[in-house]
């Protein structure tokens, strides 16, 4: 590493350090708090709906695929267009 | 009736039969009402096939919102049926759900569906990873300058990267909660740290090269040479804003002693 390089990184590390320094936003982060779980990674699968939601439909395979992606990327521009509404086959 | 196999034998052809979509039932089963027993274990078959995709509905929110509910239940039905869990332990089930999702080919016109997959994985993986106090920045003030550039540290247990060629953090945060789907007028791509500090998760969006910066000092590099890998990957690498960035963000455990591992 040159000398100039080591200046560089050292004056860079200093500016990040200045910039860390400033009065900071509330770290909210630190706040105890029980909200905080991910959907659906908080609670055993125990509870309502988790028992036997689907009990009474054994005939799902058969239609599943005349689904295309239908949710928010119909709703989303994208250069794949918005969503798909091509017929999709199942994969052999 | 057939002979009577041993506990364990019944348990995996039970247990196997029941992953199964259709098959033969496992030997010797009888229904309560002395009924064929067929309807009765498709019962069984449907319940573990329908909660373990729906266990992986709740660990990809994002993923379920973009393709939608029914078509995302298809998808994880057959993931389900093809990689059924090796662990009772479901946190870490669908660890390879994006994989998979990436060469499936109805998911073929969502090309970015499995980035953003990867990042709720990361989003799961770090939630449960080890608790450990980030670095204080204070502890770099009295570093020599000279010693600077051989600094290395150790990155944060929760720390995740997921590099894309998809605007990949703006997608998965107009999908995540809250979040209101619309345009995106530049296409680009986006590099995703997803890491925990304290007790909440956070997606951040990496700035150019950010992302083989902290890669390469995840893998041990000095301070130096992960400023040259973050040039080498982007022409607008700036380090002073990386590392602010990074600090700010908790992405350092500690500052590593000498080289590592």
């Amino acid at each position: 590493m040159s000398r100039n390089h080591g200046v560089a990184l050292a004056a860079s590390l200093a500016a990040a350090l200045t910039l860390l320094s400033l009065p900071a936003s509330a770290d909210e982060a630190k706040e105890k708090c029980w909200g905080v779980a991910l959907k659906g990674q908080n609670d055993c699968a125990a509870g309502p709906g988790t028992t036997c939601a689907g009990t009474s439909k054994v005939d799902y395979q058969g239609n599943s695929w005349k689904l295309v992606p239908a949710g928010s990327c119909a709703t989303m521009q994208t250069p794949f267009g918005p969503g798909s509404l091509m017929p999709i086959k199942r994969p052999a | 009736m057939q002979p009577f196999l041993a506990v364990p034998d019944r348990q995996s052809g039970f247990a196997a039969a029941v992953m199964q979509v259709a098959g033969p039932l496992p030997d010797g089963l009888t229904a309560w009402h002395g009924q064929p027993p067929e309807a009765r274990f498709s019962v069984y078959r449907n319940n573990v096939q329908a909660g373990l995709a729906r266990a992986l509905a709740s660990r990809f929110p994002a993923g379920e919102r973009i393709v939608g509910p029914d078509f995302f239940a298809a998808m994880a039905r057959t993931y389900v049926e093809l990689h059924p869990p090796r662990s009772p332990v479901l946190l870490g089930y669908g660890d390879d759900f994006p994989d998979f999702v990436a060469a499936f080919e109805p998911a073929a016109s969502v090309p970015y569906l499995a980035d953003v997959l990867r990042i709720e994985v990361a989003r799961s993986r770090a939630y449960h990873a080890a608790d450990l106090p980030p670095l204080d920045p204070a502890e770099l003030a009295d570093i020599p300058p000279e010693a600077v550039g051989a600094l290395r540290f150790r990155l944060h247990p929760t720390v995740h990267l997921v590099r894309s060629p998809h605007p990949v953090v703006t997608i998965w945060t107009m999908n995540a909660e809250g979040g209101e789907p619309g345009p995106i007028d530049d296409w680009l791509g986006e590099d995703a740290l997803v890491v925990r500090p304290h007790l909440a998760v956070a997606v951040h969006r990496l700035p150019s090269g950010g992302a083989a910066f902290i890669a390469a000092l995840g893998d041990g590099a000095t301070l130096a040479e992960a400023a040259e890998a973050g040039a080498v990957a982007s022409d607008h690498f700036d380090l002073a804003a990386n590392l602010t960035g990074a600090l700010s963000s908790g992405v350092f455990s500690r500052i590593a002693e000498g080289r590592f591992p």
